[in-house]
């Protein structure tokens, strides 16, 4: 008895094993016995399931084998076999993408599909739209259409779901069976009225009157499916968030109506579904959202970890937009700060950061020091980010703050989590005064024992910037020297750049720098050496000058246009010298910080692009570029249409040095229209010059298209403010909206467009500088002009109105963080600057008062006079 | 699309996946192809997610831009994604629906030994419930209905001597068992 038994293990081993260790080839060579008659169903399914097991693992099979393996597959029709039949079907889905002339089963799949047994048809239905083409479509049109409505539920649902995968690429097909579709959503079976209101949808979607019908009829009669009701709560909110803002009270419309009901729904999902809904809705008041908070306040106490964290993740996105009505379930939220799901913990920590008021902050911190240490290195990333924003948030705090993130930076911790906690101490010392010399303190700590190479390299750095205008610089030095004497040797380079910065800007520690950078002289490796020997050089010298132009102020061209632009030289004449000064600065990209801070993201992420580089990209294509040179700036698109016309266009400004090139993005939203040689006409001042016009040769429906002026700046640069009319000038040819034929009459027709601006801003290059201060004292030189004005700007009521207004109006970035008005002060000082296309550096600093209405005393100083006068007139 | 308001549409699911209890996947489908296009990157992905998850039973986890709900019985992980601004409960329900089919179909009896043996009609349970990214049923015993069409007594016509042969040995063994 005993050996029976084990007899059997032994057997239970080997089916087990079944799937273990197969081999391609041998399984693909196993696929003869399918030529077997009659056909043995058991074990053809057993090899059709390790070959759709070995595809499912990763295997790839060639296009020849998997051809030669459908066809011995199309032998299994033969069997009547239930389970062998579904099995060849999965096996056509999994193999339509590779095998050659998959189109040889559409006969035995349409008969299946139109046969007797309900059990082939839905799945045959599936399998026949994989291996169908648009072309192929027209010869089972009929089919579908009655599958569509056919009354088995499973034949109508498949049939409903692959017209929405036909959808795709064959839309206008597609969209004749809408009648059928409509005809199913009666239909008492809940999926077949899901998935029909999905495909219905789709076909309507860009037909606004059509949904808004659709919504209306349905939301009245009531939709069983719970899923319908989540994917009609979508399409509702869809057409609230289009209609035109401000039309009255939400809670009067019917739409809106509906979805306030369905927080009263039975399942669950609906409920959380209209909750989030009403929170993400853009016009809300305190009165329609507070059922919908009450709904996830309620989610929050539940068992079930997914409806916390539904919850959470849903307070977490409002607490942006809605930070009171959040704020409402902050008990809530802080009972789940140690939840055993540690997503859940972490949204709720970061959610109660983005609401926690400036008293509570001393207490949150003190609820996340008690479990900081216990959580995964990505979630402590997410808190410090949480704690980055409340930096910026409450700059108060900021001592409270900093001693937190130092002593998260001596724990243990990966070098992502250390980057994050460096990022945020360097934006508390760039952004805020008063918290620079504790915020280098604890970096000079950190480099003491710090394993990362990137990490100390870019303290350094920062050290070299920001040390040397610190109270006591010479405290400094010590950390540094230290690292050239323990570190290895790109530590050793970062620490001789950052000496020599002291060196230049502390006249009193010069002698001593001097010896230290002796010493490294001696450096065994070569880089350390140079640098050393470099700057040892330079300082030597004791000229200011030569200090400002190679030691403190390092050119950061952008280095992707630096090598296009070497490139564009070399295949150029050659006979100039190549000029660095004509390429753009780096501009620091900002990080995607919008961005949801909570997903957890181990994948890399691709490496960003500045507008230029991208913009450069598009531009090459149509335009011979050299001629401009590089590239000075590519502004945000403006929108020269309403939304929702018949055609859309925004304009895309790209400013060159003494060239314009507009970038007019067009969209033809009419299905029965073909546009032809789409261009734009300006109405130019006398002082511009159109050199080139691409035209765009077709606009077809719903496909965008560019076209392209380019234009030469006036000589004189206070003219280069201008405004012009736009019209859109093209050739109408009226096409069958269905198949998208153009017929052969055509005539011409324009669309006026909007004003198009050219503002002083488009022309100046944001270049953010670190240390204001000292430029701006080094620029009391006769190489800067300086021109002062004092305005009254009696619009503007608060100081960061003024702020926000003169940042914009002048295109620049501000430095030190003054970008900021800090609140009850009645005197502001902006400082800021920027590039203009000339090259010509600008320097602007606004002495903000408010008596009553502000004054400003606007001080401008820039290498060139026009360029610093036409900077005053752009405010006035 | 900033999210704020979610796209009506019916491609919910973006993949769902069976992993045994060392990480290995048995199945596993992505309905996407924008997200994980290829084996690999699925691959590192479940590893990364298979890591997170095995050791807290927690059902639910965010990772690397994918909202993702999850189940775990005796040896096996089942897993359903979804995006992350995806209504959580939907992911949930499909997820419950894969479950209950699958221990509707091995009788309760839900383990990496089971699954093995009867993958064929576990492959056709993936394939009726979602349908390249859409929820083609979420009903455990509708799904059951489709797919388990077995029939365990084979006519003896279409046997081969070798499977009637160890039928017959089958049957002599049990009944010195008994």
């Amino acid at each position: 008895m005993g050996s029976f038994r084990r007899d059997k293990d032994d057997e239970d081993e080997g089916v087990n094993n079944a799937y273990q260790n197969l081999e391609k080839t041998s399984v693909l060579q196993e696929t003869r016995t399918f030529n077997e008659t009659p056909v043995n169903a058991r074990k053809c399914i057993t090899i059709l399931t390790k070959i759709l097991y070995l595809i499912n693992q990763g295997e790839q099979l060639t296009s020849r084998e998997a051809t030669d393996c459908f066809f011995a597959m199309t032998k299994l029709f033969q069997s009547k076999d239930v389970v062998l039949r579904r099995m060849v079907y999965l096996g056509i889905k999994e193999l339509s993408t590779i095998a050659e002339d998959v189109i040889i089963v559409t006969s035995s799949l349409t008969k299946d599909m139109t046969g007797k047994e309900d059990l082939y048809r839905a799945a045959a239905i599936r399998a026949l739209c994989s291996i169908t083409d648009p072309t192929m479509l027209q010869a089972v049109e009929r089919y579908m259409k009655q599958c569509i409505v056919d009354r088995n539920a499973a034949v109508s649902c498949a049939a409903l779901v692959s017209s929405l995968h036909l959808a795709g690429s064959a839309g206008d097909v597609v969209k004749r069976w809408a009648n059928e579709a409509q005809e199913s959503l009666n239909n008492e079976n809940i999926m077949v009225q899901y998935h029909a209101l999905g495909l219905l949808y789709h076909i309507r979607k860009s037909d606004r009157l059509a949904v808004s019908k659709l919504v209306n009829k349905l939301t009245r009669h009531g939709f069983k499916s719970a899923y319908g009701v989540c994917m009609l709560i979508r399409i509702a909110c869809k057409l609230i968030e289009e209609e035109d803002a401000g039309r009255g009270d939400l809670s009067e419309s019917p739409t809106f109506e509906f979805i306030e009901s369905c927080l009263r729904h039975k399942s669950e999902m609906v409920t959380y579904e209209a909750a989030h809904a009403i929170v993400n809705l853009k016009q809300t008041n305190a009165r329609i959202l507070a059922p919908a908070f009450s709904i996830l306040q309620l989610f929050c106490s539940s068992p079930k970890a997914t409806l916390r964290f539904a919850a959470v993740r849903t307070l977490n996105k409002a607490a942006m937009t809605h930070p009171t009505a959040v704020t409402t379930c902050n008990l809530d939220l802080e009972s789940l700060i140690t939840d055993s799901n540690r997503s859940v913990a972490t949204l709720a920590i970061t959610t109660l950061l983005k609401t926690g008021a400036e008293s509570s902050v001393e207490r949150l911190m003190k609820q996340i020091s008690s479990f900081v240490a216990e959580i995964p290195d990505e979630f402590k990333v997410v808190v410090v980010q949480a704690i980055s924003s409340l930096c910026t948030k409450y700059p108060r705090k900021h001592a409270i703050l900093m001693n937190f993130l130092s002593g998260m930076l001596r724990e243990e911790g990966g070098l992502e989590y250390k980057t994050s906690i460096i990022d945020t101490i360097i934006t508390i010392i760039e952004e805020n005064v008063d918290a620079k010399e504790s915020g280098l303190s604890h970096l000079c700590e950190f480099i003491e024992d710090c394993e990362h190479t990137s990490l100390a390299v870019r303290i350094l750095h920062l050290l070299g910037k920001e040390g040397p205008f610190s109270s006591t610089p010479s405290k400094y030095i010590r950390f540094i020297y230290n690292r050239v004497i323990l570190e290895n040797p790109v530590v050793r380079a970062a620490a001789v750049a950052a000496l020599a910065q002291f060196g230049a800007s502390c006249p009193p520690l010069l002698n001593n720098i001097l010896v230290l950078l002796g010493r490294c002289e001696m450096d065994p490796d070569d880089e350390v050496r140079d640098r050393a020997t470099y700057y040892y050089n330079i300082l030597s010298t004791e000229k200011a000058d030569l200090y400002k132009s190679y030691i403190v102020e390092k050119s950061n061209c952008s280095l992707s246009l630096l090598e296009k632009g070497l490139v564009q030289h070399l295949n150029g004449p050659l006979e100039q010298r190549f000029d660095i000064s004509v390429i753009p600065k780096a501009i620091q990209v900002d990080p995607a910080t919008h961005a949801d801070p909570m997903v957890i993201s181990t994948a890399q992420r691709p490496p960003r692009m500045t507008r230029e580089e991208e913009s450069l990209e598009k531009l090459s294509q149509v335009l011979n570029l050299q001629q401009f040179g590089p590239i000075h700036k590519s502004c945000l698109p403006v929108q020269l249409t309403e939304r929702e016309t018949e055609y859309t266009v925004q304009c895309i400004k790209h400013i060159f040095s003494k060239h314009l090139v507009l970038q007019f993005d067009c969209l033809n939203t009419l299905s029965d229209q073909l546009l032809e040689n789409v261009v734009v006409d300006l109405d130019i001042t006398d002082n511009y010059k159109v050199t080139a016009k691409v035209p765009c040769r077709q606009l077809p429906y719903n496909e965008l298209g560019s076209t392209f002026i380019v234009l030469e700046f006036p000589s004189d640069i206070p003219d280069s403010v201008a405004t012009f009319g736009a019209v859109l000038k093209f050739v109408v040819r009226n096409c069958d909206p269905k198949t998208g034929e153009p017929t052969y009459q055509e005539y011409d027709d324009e669309y006026v467009l909007e004003d198009l601006e050219i503002t002083v801003a488009d022309q100046i290059q944001k270049n953010k500088k670190t240390n204001f201060t000292a430029i701006w004292e080094t620029s009391n030189t006769e190489d800067y002009v300086e021109c002062e004005e004092v305005f009254c700007l009696s619009s503007t009521k608060t100081l960061q109105n003024a702020v926000d207004n003169v940042l914009k109006f002048l295109g620049m970035s501000a430095a030190n963080g003054t970008e900021k008005v800090p609140e009850g002060t009645h005197t502001h000082t902006l400082l800021c600057s920027g590039t203009f296309r000339n090259g010509a550096e600008i320097l602007v600093q606004a002495k903000l008062a408010v008596p009553e209405y502000v004054t400003m005393k606007l001080t401008v100083r820039s290498t060139d006079d026009d360029v610093a006068e036409m900077m005053l007139s752009a405010v006035g | 699309m900033d999210g704020s308001t979610l796209e009506p549409t019916l491609f919910i699911i973006k993949g769902m996946c069976i992993m045994d209890n060392d990480g290995n996947r048995l199945l596993a489908k992505y309905y996407d192809k924008n997200i994980l296009p290829t084996v690999k990157e699925q691959k590192t992905f479940e590893k990364n997610l298979f890591n997170k998850t095995h050791r807290s039973n927690t059902e639910i986890i965010m990772l690397d831009g994918l909202t993702v709900v999850y189940k775990s019985n005796v040896d096996l992980f089942f897993y359903v994604m979804g995006s992350t601004h995806e209504n959580e409960l939907i992911l949930l329900s499909v997820l419950n629906c894969l479950y209950d089919s699958i221990s509707l179909i091995l009788k309760k009896n839900v383990e990496k030994k089971t699954v093995m043996e009867n993958l064929e009609i576990i492959m056709l349970a993936f394939d009726e419930i979602c349908d390249g990214g859409i929820i083609l049923d979420a009903d455990p015993s509708s799904v059951v209905k489709r797919v388990d069409l077995r029939n365990d007594d084979i006519p003896i016509g279409e046997q081969t001597v070798a499977q009637v042969l160890q039928s017959a040995r089958e049957q002599l063994k049990w009944s010195l068992l008994k």
